[in-house]
């Protein structure tokens, strides 16, 4: 079930980076986010999952393909990447990969607590447990995040407002 | 799915975040380098599900709860700069946006 789950998402994550269309590319996102949805359902993140159907690829992916279509991208040429870059980019990655890697290797034997296989409580990850959690010890950030939102909708109007000249 | 140690995540998380940097690299469209660093952020969301489930607590889902707000007021400011970056320059390529460029 976990391969049936990520290799998909590997190979929709790889489209997203490498589909020529904007498109193309927001649409094998959206599909890589329900994949991710349904991997947070079968860890027990009911909301979360939810959540991400809801936000992600409700809410966020139609702002992008709205401005994908408001920018009418199609038709647009090739790009062109200097000499080199490609090469230098994907040597970056793996090493970056690699040093995550280790990282996560050398933290994980040390962690403590049982493994994702043992049973947990039925209430975990639903709606009642995670809003316990939020309203109580997340509270004053909770209240944080409502003033960054209001600040990113009023930041957002006045950027894509058209300035009279 | 319940037989598959934390580790797996881990490493699924580390791969996804890689393809999403890479994806930021390599790019020259500003709307697909938004993608993949959306594609980045739900990387560490999974290892955040996933610590979760392993240690049977519910701060990490609220964890999850918050990087999804910031990444909803990220995207809407971002449109919204790449909307008048398009306006004023016509173009979303990142390398013809170069007034700031030493």
């Amino acid at each position: 079930m976990f391969f049936l789950l990520s290799v998909p998402l590997v190979l929709f994550s790889l489209g997203v980076v490498l589909a020529r269309s904007p498109v193309r590319s927001a649409l094998s996102l959206v599909v890589a986010l329900f994949l991710l949805a349904v991997m947070f359902f079968l860890l027990d993140a009911r909301m979360i999952a939810a959540l991400q159907v809801i936000v992600y690829a409700g809410a966020i992916m139609v702002l992008f393909l709205f401005v994908i279509m408001l920018l009418n991208l199609q038709h647009e040429p090739v790009e062109t990447a200097r000499p080199g870059q490609r090469t230098i980019a994907g040597a970056f990655a793996v090493v970056f990969a690699l040093v995550l890697g280790a990282v996560a290797l050398r933290g994980l034997p040390t962690m403590p607590g049982p493994g994702v296989e043992v049973a947990v409580t039925p209430s975990f990850g639903s709606v009642e447990s995670l809003a316990e959690r939020l309203f109580t010890r997340h509270a004053l950030a909770f209240e944080v995040t409502s003033v960054l939102l209001l600040g990113a909708i009023v930041g957002a109007v006045v950027l894509a407002r058209k300035i009279p000249r | 799915m319940t037989t598959v140690p934390a580790s797996w995540y881990v490493v699924l998380g580390i791969l996804l975040f890689t393809i999403g940097a890479l994806g930021v690299l390599v790019r020259r469209n500003l709307i697909i380098v938004f993608m993949a660093i959306e594609l980045m952020l739900n990387a560490v969301n999974l290892v955040f599900v996933a610590f979760a489930r392993q240690q049977q607590a519910m701060d990490g889902q609220v964890m999850v709860f918050f990087v999804m707000t910031v990444a909803a007021a990220e995207a809407a400011v971002g449109l919204a700069i790449i909307l008048a970056v398009f306006r004023n320059r016509e173009t979303v390529n990142a390398d013809e946006v170069n007034l700031l460029r030493w």
